[in-house]
């Protein structure tokens, strides 16, 4: 990625004004994520004692431990199901649902609103609604699925736990992918569609054919997206109703780093699961800027 | 012309259809269960009743709740407020200006767009509690002695600085910059507009649509905001009403009153909820546009 700088005549001179405009920003990172971070790092690298908050530098044994774990390898197989599962299940039904829509809202896209609106409920909430239908012992889905002769039990089972979590999950994104989907849909040109109904593609051949392979930048994009979201966002759903349980079934990564570093207090252990995740967004936030890169087409004389 | 299939078009709306449905079954069970007397049973067939005024205005005129609610409403505005103004004045000065140190601003800015909140809690939990401590340090060994630091733990300040400390904003300014024909600055200049007035009068009204996006997003994204919050509030007084939701979850004693809980439910995703539905379309445009 490069710098890019509009033309020598469209730029103004100024040695203070920019650092002045700059300086809230740079100094509110400087505060809270820089300093953080680097104290992340070393932590990462140190055993903490608790009672003077002095570290002893051990290198990479907080790593060798991490991964010796059980119980973290368990949560990063957990937080892969959990990613893989909300990902692919949450853009195959937004991408279906866009399809239809295209079909529908030609005149009307105000009726959007009927699929997006969830995106502005918290995970936390979504979380909470979700328990409600399927709680064991109240919930509406739990009664149907009790009568059809399913031992369907979140509270104990872990891959109940975990399908709950997924469809709270899920329910959540699918608004956010449509979104997107439903756009990029929409900008797919006309004339395309026209020239494979001329040559006789009925409308799912032309959605196979035409609009799919059009469309495969903004699922690219969107892989991405719901690979991040399930990494990180899903922390209040976890948090708000299975806490990691049933026997750690739904213990996700972001998780367990903040149970073991606020509860267990074992902040080197905390700091390495950080780094852990940390490289894991910095190779999907790389990935994703260079898509926006090659979208934006700049004017440059 | 495409030609219209009516066996196509019927299976494409009862797909939507369903999907809207399917959207809207958790609410409708929240309402559902808000309108149940205590002792209620809830089957498939339960609807809304007139019981549900009742349950929200308990909810509403609840003094714990509208203390919440305050909390939510500051920090989701100060979070919108203030990372649109800190990221448009820094877009602003990393596209229109040359400078010395230009390129190390514009890579420490973009260093930060791969770290969540999530990803730094404990380092970041321990600056908002000591904010001050290297400034502290520092003057302790020229020899001055400073008795108090403050703390950001339960403040509005603590809520909001950190997770404005993100450059995703900074990034969609700069697009919306570069894109600026570089004419229109050059006739700007000729005119005799400096930087400051060019902000004013081109630059701010071009950058419009993209910060009534913004707003949207950030909003949501701020009253939203869970972690975060939990960990730097321990006073009930500090608590956001998302927390809140969170904290009266049902057991199974019969004492709970999950109509209760399910109206905070309701009440907490309202405003946010609201907004969307009402700017749906900068919402939109802000999301694709810009692919963020």
């Amino acid at each position: 990625m490069s710098i890019h700088t509009p033309p020598a005549g469209a730029v103004f001179r100024g040695r203070m004004l920019p650092w002045l405009l700059l300086a809230p920003q740079l100094a509110i990172l400087a505060l809270f994520f820089f300093r953080p971070a680097a104290e992340g790092l070393r932590q990462a690298f140190h055993l903490a004692d608790p009672f003077t908050g002095r570290g002893i530098y051990v290198g990479l044994d907080n790593f060798r431990a991490l991964f010796a774990e059980p119980e973290y390898l368990d949560s990063i197989r957990a937080s892969l199901i959990f990613a893989g599962l909300v990902a692919g299940i949450a853009m195959a039904l937004a991408f279906v649902l866009a399809a239809a829509a295209d079909r529908l809202l030609g005149e009307r896209p105000a009726l959007r609103s009927a699929i997006i609106w969830p995106y502005a409920v918290a995970p936390a909430v979504a979380g909470v609604l979700w328990l409600f239908l399927l709680h064991p012992s109240f919930g509406v889905i739990a009664q149907l699925l009790h009568e059809a002769g399913l031992a369907w039990n979140p509270l104990l089972d872990g891959t109940d736990a975990m399908a709950l979590i997924v469809a709270a999950a899920v329910w959540k994104q699918v608004s956010y992918n449509f979104i997107f989907f439903f756009a990029a849909i929409r900008s797919v040109p006309k004339s395309l569609i026209e020239a494979a109904a001329i040559d006789g593609a009925g409308p799912l051949r032309r959605l196979r054919d035409v609009v799919w392979p059009l469309v495969s930048p903004t699922s690219f994009f969107l892989l991405v997206m719901n690979l991040i979201y399930a990494f990180f966002d899903s922390f209040g759903i976890v948090d708000a109703i299975t806490e990691g349980g049933p026997g750690g079934a739904t213990r996700l990564m972001v998780y367990k780093a903040y149970r073991d570093g606020f509860q267990a207090q074992d902040l080197g252990g905390s700091a390495a699961q950080s780094i852990v995740l940390m490289a894991l967004v910095g190779v999907l936030t790389v990935i994703q800027f260079g898509w926006i890169e090659r979208k934006v087409s700049y004017a440059r004389s | 012309m495409v030609r219209r299939d009516p066996v196509f078009r019927a299976v494409a709306a009862s797909v939507f259809l369903a999907g809207a449905l399917v959207m809207l079954l958790p609410v409708w069970y929240a309402l559902a269960i808000a309108s149940m007397p205590e002792d209620g049973r809830l089957s498939i067939g339960s609807l809304p009743g007139p019981m549900l005024i009742d349950t929200l205005a308990d909810v509403i005129r609840d003094p714990v709740i509208q203390r919440q609610l305050f909390n939510s409403l500051v920090m989701a505005t100060a979070i919108t407020a203030g990372k649109i103004v800190i990221s448009l004045t820094a877009g602003f000065a990393v596209v229109y200006f040359r400078f010395r140190g230009r390129a190390l601003a514009f890579w420490a800015i973009f260093l930060s767009l791969m770290l969540p909140v999530e990803v730094r809690i404990v380092p970041t939990y321990a600056v908002a509690a000591d904010p001050l401590a290297p400034l502290i340090g520092g003057l302790r060994l020229l020899g001055v002695e400073i008795g108090l630091s403050p703390s950001l733990l339960d403040t509005h300040a603590g809520l909001v600085l950190p997770l404005i400390a993100s450059a995703t904003a900074t990034f969609l300014y700069r697009q919306v910059f570069l894109a600026v024909p570089a004419d229109l600055v050059e006739a700007a200049r000729i005119d005799g507009a400096g930087p400051l007035r060019f902000l004013r009068d081109v630059a701010l009204p071009l950058a419009a649509p993209a910060t009534a996006a913004l707003a949207v997003i950030l909003f949501v994204y701020g009253w939203n905001q869970y972690l975060w919050p939990l960990l730097i509030t321990t006073d009930e007084r500090m608590a956001t009403v998302v927390m809140g939701v969170a904290r009266t979850l049902p057991t199974d004693n019969a004492e709970t009153r999950w109509g209760l809980t399910m109206g905070r439910a309701l009440v907490a995703m309202a405003p946010p909820v609201i907004l969307v539905l009402v700017l749906q379309r900068r919402l939109v445009a802000g999301l694709t546009d810009v692919g963020k």
